[in-house]
């Protein structure tokens, strides 16, 4: 059964087509990629997807409903929960903070609640958060700041919060940006490790080695058009991809 | 037991700084007027920090809801005869009305564009005090406003009402410390840190930063109605434009985002004026480059200082 399904998907600024009549669907329990080159509409893709921005034309149907003129924080509360490609941490928080916001849809209380004390619930995100932290291999700087973590680590970071939401889809954009082999083969285990446990990914990725590694399932765009989908070793051998990426700036 | 240097200087200051204020309350020193100033102002700049250190947001309106506080509670009091407590709630639920309403308009601004807007709320607040002679008494303003009282205790004394205005900044401190530390505090911390990053997590972003400007609009009533009740008088200039400078200063001195920050900036700020009175016509020099000196030597403020 299809999670998420993009139909007819649209978006101009202005003269330009970022996007163009775009529909795949992304079936549960998937792990799916959207590769394709520079300035393809990856980006406002997803961007479209979360609720970012409004698209021109075409919808989007999660879970069986529409997520027309939804707000990104109501998106995220149906269980669709996105990254950023530029990572984007809190910085006046601790990195275990960072994670701990993540849980606030799991959570409960507003100012009152906060004035008369919530330990029991607090103990439970500390928890929650540790445990993530530990998962994705930065429990040992917990508390530190942000700023003490070099890209790839903020990188992990921005997961961890994603998944404290409990999401039902998790949108990466370009996760491995800015990673080094080690730390991209470290990712490439724990998606394919999240993926066991259920959950469903979509991710946009340049590293066409992650991607064969990784995908099942592959779209690819190029200037707004989905030139190309299937499964991952068909994707590459496709002669409309090659020339994409031979041809494009990305090659 | 401190370990270094850095330490020994922390506790030292903090035992002379508390000892100052114990002392000057105890011998009922001429200085308790200015010490329960600026424990007013802690409760004032306590909500300040809220709305700007921990939200990330900027306000340079908070004026009119102190003299929303102000008003109301010498208007229903002296007035009105109400007793100082309920006239307090009723003017601070005005003003959590307000800022509802301001809010929801304001704060689809952002950076410049919000300081201006807020800006304009507070000169209005200004205007208003001014003009509407009838209930505010003009330039006159209002006086014989009763002493705070709640049941049959009046704090009639000066010792009482610093007794009193100390509780306020301390419970003013200890609950901004402890809505920073809640799922509230962590959904505003995450405002500040990247709108995008707190939507994309299910953070209400809007939603958000209204309540926390009417959470502040609340702090900043009850520290107008405070003032009010403490000095027996208000009128318009209380509550004008200077009162918003002396809160920057005070917070930025004191330590933007940090727990303690509005109590030392208030304190400091406060009493530096009685500090230095004996350097006569130089006054206003010295204030100023002592100003310059602690902001060039503690960029993040006294108490961030103090953390390091
Ligand atoms: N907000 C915007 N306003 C105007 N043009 C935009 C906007 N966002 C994206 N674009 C344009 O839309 C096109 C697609 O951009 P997008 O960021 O979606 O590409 P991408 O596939 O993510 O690229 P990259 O691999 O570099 O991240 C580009 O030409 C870009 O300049
Ligand atoms: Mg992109």
């Amino acid at each position: 059964m299809s999670l998420l399904q993009v139909e007819r998907l649209t978006r101009r600024f202005g003269g330009l087509i970022a996007l163009d009549d775009v529909s795949f669907s992304v079936p549960s329990g998937s792990l799916s990629a959207v590769i394709g080159p520079n300035g393809a509409g990856k980006t406002t893709l997803f961007n479209l997807i979360s609720g970012f921005i409004p698209p021109s034309e075409g919808c989007v149907r999660f879970d069986g409903h529409d997520f027309a003129g939804l707000k990104p924080h109501q998106v995220a509360a149906r269980g669709l929960v996105r990254t950023f490609q530029l990572v984007r941490p809190f910085p006046a928080m601790s990195i275990a903070e960072n994670v701990r916001v993540g849980t606030h849809l799991r959570t409960k209380g507003g100012v009152l609640a906060a004035l008369l004390g919530q330990p029991a619930q607090e103990r439970r995100v500390a928890d929650r958060a540790l445990q993530l932290l530990d998962r994705v291999g930065l429990a040992s700087v917990a508390d530190q700041a942000p700023s003490s973590l070099g890209y790839g680590q903020l990188r992990l970071l921005e997961i961890a919060r994603a998944l404290a939401t409990q999401p039902k889809l998790l949108l990466l954009d370009e996760p491995a940006a800015g990673l080094n082999h080690v730390e991209t083969d470290r990712l490439g285990l724990l998606l394919r490790a999240l993926h066991a446990d259920g959950l469903t990914i979509l991710l946009i990725e340049h590293d066409m080695r992650l991607v064969m590694d990784l995908a099942e399932y592959v779209v690819v765009l190029d200037f707004g058009r989905k030139i190309a989908e299937g499964p991952a070793d068909a994707v590459a051998r496709d002669p409309a991809v090659l020339d994409a990426y031979l041809g494009g700036a990305d090659a | 037991m401190p370990s270094n240097i850095i330490g020994w200087a922390r506790l030292i200051a903090g035992v002379l700084g508390l000892s100052a204020v114990a002392y000057i309350a105890v011998t009922g020193n001429y200085l308790l007027t200015a010490l329960g100033f600026a424990a007013i102002y802690v409760v004032f700049v306590a909500a300040l920090n809220l709305f700007m250190g921990h939200a990330g947001q900027v306000s340079f309106g908070q004026n009119a809801f102190a003299a929303i506080g102000g008003y109301g509670s010498a208007i229903l009091t002296a007035n009105h005869g109400w007793p100082p407590m309920l006239a307090m709630l009723a003017s601070a639920l005005l003003a959590a009305l307000v800022a509802l309403v301001v809010g929801q308009a304001t704060l689809r601004l952002r950076g410049h564009y919000l300081a201006m807007g807020t800006l304009a709320l507070g000169l209005i607040s200004y205007e208003i005090a001014v003009q509407w002679e009838q209930v505010t008494g003009g330039y006159m303003g209002i006086s014989g406003i009763p002493p705070l009282s709640i049941g049959g205790f009046a704090a009639e004394t000066d010792r009482q009402v610093f007794l009193v205005l100390a509780l306020a900044a301390v419970l003013a401190c200890w609950s901004v410390w402890r809505l920073r530390r809640s799922r509230f505090g962590r959904a505003m911390g995450a405002v500040a840190g990247s709108e995008e990053a707190a939507a994309a997590l299910g953070v209400d972003v809007a939603r958000t930063k209204v309540i926390t400007f009417v959470a502040a609009a609340v702090y900043a009533s009850v520290a107008g109605s405070l003032m009010a009740h403490a000095v027996g008088y208000i009128s318009p200039e209380v509550f004008g434009l200077h009162m918003v400078v002396v809160g920057f200063t005070m917070l930025y001195v004191g330590g933007i985002g940090t727990t303690l920050g509005p109590l030392v900036g208030a304190f400091v700020i406060g009493m530096l004026p009685e500090v230095i009175r004996g350097f006569r016509d130089v006054q206003d020099l010295v204030y100023g480059v002592v100003l310059i000196l602690i902001l060039i030597r503690a960029p993040g403020g006294l108490a961030g200082a103090w953390r390091r």
